[in-house]
């Protein structure tokens, strides 16, 4: 193991490094802002350690190379933005049936349609809920430092390879432009070997491999389904990830990932700093949802304020989770507009003195 | 006496799902044949479409992998990029090449992406139920061109080999037929050539093979391959193109 280092750097960069960190011998991607910083990283970077940069056609095409390079046994990624991120859907769904692992970031911007460049957290729905056709789902890693980038990048592609699924990583345009110090291992030390005796590396000494998604017998489609959900099933029950701050004795709570968990943070520290017991609570898992535990703090902390930047997505999941045994409370702005210290602590403080 | 002609040991011994007639069982025999004789089966990736062709690795025995439809360059550039030593070919129809995979065909021939294509032209949809291709001929009835395809509503079919031919990343751009026992062995040849280039790293190599669809175009399979020699082979000449 080499020492330590703390460097400067883009949430853009901390995710294409974390990735190389992990391996990455595979990358497609197509320029959309606010995440060019990470694809002319990853041309840069990925020939310095023997893997393949890619600028493709299209989106549509990035994602079917990254499916490619994954079917053959590589470690794999693209990234892009919102728009691009829609045109991607396609080979997500296929990935999912197929199960090859890949690793896919969304610096998430304004939408719908064009929309802006501006930060938002407009594609929960399309991350968390498919996106894709088909009964599926990715695991999303929502990180909220510039380290988290890369530490959650890194780990993705274990998990991606644990599960053979597409691991999210959900990041937005505030995130992914913000430089923070991040500390790592000096050196970049190419990580164990994974055994992928389902890869396509051509059939010797081994029967046909085939790497589908179409199951033309009668009861095909549906056998497959249902070992898709055992597998989603397992993961829910291994992978789900929720950061707990300042809840011991807390009143209320913001519920916030990303971008809006630092926000949160500092609303929660400030209003503790005079004496107003509140907390935060963070998914870093957005699928699999820490639904079971978000419903064990809320049978003590009643009033959850979920705020995000979009009109209401996330919050979605925290009224299923909680399941109206806690008032839930919305604030959120989109658009480009990032809900302000201010107005999430004007809306918690209104929220604690408001009649249930 | 020695028996001479083999099934290859390439092309899995079972009852066909395709139609009477239909060209996709020779050039699953062809391209079999050409991976036996070069010694590839052990090294070979096939890249399926959709259509009628989806399911080609139920009569190949090597490694293979579905893609979306239109996709199958992007996904083997993908798979080829990482695995150079293999050796890669898709096998794609008219709709997955010329219409709804433009893009990739187009792209992945001008980074000269050392892979082999085999490009089915039969003038038609025929896994859908018989619609127009991007290659349906003039006048040549289809579901969804009724009273035959016409410059004015459809325009023109694509010429998609011509196109290609033009690119400096082509390495190699042929069209032949499967109309006549000669036409099958140039057909073959065109198709060695192709894998023989990947093995040399030549760089992007495409064979067109004019095949027929008797179901879809409504004929027997005689009449079916005499309109692909007659008709379809006057918009699209056989030969090679570079």
């Amino acid at each position: 193991m080499s020492a330590s280092i703390t460097v400067l750097m883009s949430g853009n960069e901390a995710i294409a490094e974390g990735a190389l960190r992990a391996g990455l011998k595979f990358y497609a991607g197509y320029p959309i802002t606010p995440q060019n910083e990470l694809t002319a990283y990853m041309a840069e970077h990925v020939p310095l350690v023997g893997g393949v940069f890619l600028q493709s056609e299209s989106e549509v095409a990035a994602i079917s190379m990254v499916y490619g390079a994954s079917a053959a046994g590589a470690r794999a990624m693209t990234t892009s933005s919102s728009p691009g991120i829609s045109l991607k859907q396609e080979g997500l769904s296929y990935i999912a049936a197929a199960q090859t692992p890949v690793v896919v970031a969304n610096v998430m911007r304004a939408g719908p349609g064009l929309g802006n460049i501006w930060p938002a957290q407009s594609d929960y729905f399309q991350a968390t809920k498919g996106g894709g056709h088909g009964d599926y789902r990715m695991i999303v890693l929502a990180p909220s430092t510039v380290q988290e980038s890369l530490d959650l990048t890194k780990e993705a592609f274990d998990l991606a390879d644990r599960y053979r699924i597409a691991v999210m990583i959900l990041s937005d345009g505030m995130l992914g432009q913000m430089m923070e110090g991040v500390t790592l291992p000096a050196d970049r030390e190419p990580p164990a070997p994974v055994a992928k005796p389902w890869a396509l590396t051509g059939a010797a000494g081994r029967g046909q491999n085939i790497v589908r998604s179409l199951f033309m017998e009668r009861d095909g489609v549906e056998k497959h389904n249902l070992m898709l959900q055992r597998k989603y099933r397992r993961i829910a029950t291994n992978e789900t990830r929720l950061e707990a701050y300042r809840m011991a004795d807390a009143r209320a709570a913001i519920v916030a990932y990303g971008t809006m968990a630092r926000i949160g943070r500092s609303v929660v520290d400030a209003m503790r700093g005079r004496g107003v017991k509140v907390g935060l609570l963070r998914p870093i898992t957005l699928w699999p949802f820490p639904a079971k535990e978000i419903a064990r703090f809320s049978r003590k902390t009643r009033r959850l304020l979920v705020v995000e930047m979009s009109y209401g997505q996330m919050v979605e999941d925290v009224r299923l989770a909680v399941d109206k045994k806690a008032v839930v409370h919305f604030y959120g702005r989109a658009g480009g507009g990032i809900p302000t210290h201010r107005q999430v602590e004007r809306e918690l403080t209104r929220f604690l003195v408001r009649k249930k | 006496m020695a028996k001479s002609y083999k099934r290859p040991r390439s092309l899995v011994d079972r009852a066909t799902h395709y139609c009477p007639g239909c060209g996709h069982g020779i050039l699953h025999r062809l391209v079999a044949e050409v991976v036996d004789e070069l010694g590839l089966r052990e090294k070979v990736i096939s890249v399926a479409p959709v259509g009628c062709a989806v399911v080609a690795y139920n009569y190949w025995d090597f490694d293979s992998i579905e893609a979306a439809h239109g996709r199958a360059l992007a996904v083997a550039t993908g798979i080829k990029r990482v695995r150079p030593g293999n050796v890669v070919f898709t096998y794609q129809g008219d709709g997955d090449l010329a219409a709804i995979g433009t893009a990739e065909t187009i792209h992945a021939a001008n980074r000269g992406e050392n892979l082999t294509v085999i490009f089915v032209n039969n003038a038609v949809y025929g896994m859908t139920g018989g619609q127009m291709a991007p290659t349906t001929i003039l006048d040549q009835k289809t579901a969804t061109t009724p009273r035959g395809r016409s410059v004015k509503d459809e325009g023109y079919p694509l010429k998609i080999l011509e196109m290609l031919a033009l690119l400096d990343g082509v390495a190699h751009a042929e069209r032949t037929m499967l109309i006549s026992p000669k036409e099958v062995l140039n057909t073959r040849r065109a198709i060695k050539e192709a894998f023989v280039n990947q093995v040399a790293g030549k760089g992007f190599s495409i064979v067109e093979v004019l095949s027929m669809c008797p179901t879809y175009a409504g004929k027997s399979p005689a009449d079916a391959m005499r309109w692909v020699g007659e008709d379809l082979a006057k918009t699209f000449q056989p030969g090679r193109l570079k």
